[in-house]
């Protein structure tokens, strides 16, 4: 019953706010949270009936792989300099956020959470499981991570003297996943399609590197 | 539309038993998602076999991580504690990587990569 509500109110929420700072996952989560304090409903409860939402997470994590296989000749093209581009980025991310949560006295769970906080949430969800972070937790940090890309990335962009638009779209896809896709698919076609892209790649790249990375920087202390 | 979601779900079991037994830590669906691209490329499943389906699912990719998002509310206490570990690495991170990936790839493409 709850899920039939959520969904709906999710899909209502929507189409009424299309613009993107009232990012419609951000409004759907706020509206739910105060509706469960107001209502003093626990979440446990409303779980039950997420249940059914979340447990599309996995399948729809393997879905990426059609628009993947579509793109594979432009892919193949760009190969290189979109995977070096990538994974100087992917680790770069991580060993930035790790490194800096750390040194500010961030507890190991919540770092673990913060990890692959740039990646796409059913990808990041599946690693910080395996990290031994909160799901919950990196779920919340992932998507405040897309909204803050999708609000700066463009402007800041545009301040480093970005104009290649595969180079556009591959920042945005890479730092914000889906947000940051949306947002990037308003500055035209390419730079929409190449962050989808460099959304779904991330994903891959950050699963893969992760447990190595985290390996280095627990050797050097940072955890 | 059920051969399509079958076909998904075979990819995501098989992703989740390989995960499980060669104890790799990459997450199951991701290599789920690979084994759908190795599948579509070797014409082992058409394309129209899955594409509906997965064109549902990756539209509402959005809306499944409400209820993990919502779940959030139990973790007030930790993030308002840890809030600003929280919240510099992650703007400073952020970016880190547009800078990188963004100037990287440009570099890269006048270099005619």
């Amino acid at each position: 019953m709850i899920t039939f509500a959520v969904f709906f109110l999710s899909q209502k929420l929507y189409s009424r706010f299309k613009f993107f700072f009232f990012n419609p996952v951000l409004v759907t989560i706020s509206t739910l949270i105060l509706f469960l304090k107001l209502s003093e409903i626990p979440y446990q409860e409303y779980f039950e009936g997420g249940k059914m939402i979340s447990f599309f997470l996995g399948p729809s994590v393997v879905a990426l792989g059609v628009p993947l296989y579509l793109q594979l000749e432009e892919i193949k093209k760009r190969g290189k300099s979109i995977l070096l581009s990538l994974v100087l980025g992917s680790v770069l991310g991580i060993v930035s956020v790790v490194g800096i949560a750390s040194l500010l006295g961030a507890s190991k769970k919540v770092i673990f959470s913060l990890a692959p906080k740039a990646v796409t949430t059913p990808i990041a969800m599946g690693i910080t499981e395996k990290l031994g972070g909160i799901l919950p937790l990196t779920a919340a940090l992932v998507i405040t991570t897309g909204i803050l890309g999708a609000v700066l990335g463009p402007s800041f962009l545009r301040l480093l003297k970005i104009k290649s638009p595969i180079a556009f779209g591959l920042a945005m896809g890479a730092a914000s996943h889906g947000i940051g896709t949306a947002r990037a698919a308003e500055e035209g076609e390419l730079q929409g399609a190449i962050s989808g892209l460099a959304l779904c790649l991330n994903g891959i790249i950050t699963a893969i590197l992760m447990p190595f990375v985290m390996d280095w920087m627990s050797f050097l202390g940072f955890f | 539309m059920i051969k399509n979601l079958l076909i998904i779900f075979c990819c995501l079991f098989s992703g989740d038993l390989i995960s499980f037994l060669l104890k790799i830590p990459i997450p199951g669906n991701v290599i789920g998602m690979v084994l759908l691209v190795l599948a579509l490329q070797f014409k082992w499943v058409k394309l129209e076999d899955v594409k509906p389906a997965a064109d549902i699912l990756v539209k509402n990719l959005a809306f499944l991580f409400v209820p993990p998002g919502v779940g959030m509310i139990l973790y007030f206490d930790l993030i308002a504690e840890e809030l600003i570990p929280i919240s510099v690495s992650l703007l400073v991170s952020s970016l880190i990587m547009l800078a990188v990936v963004g100037l990287v790839q440009q570099k890269l493409e006048k270099k005619g990569a």
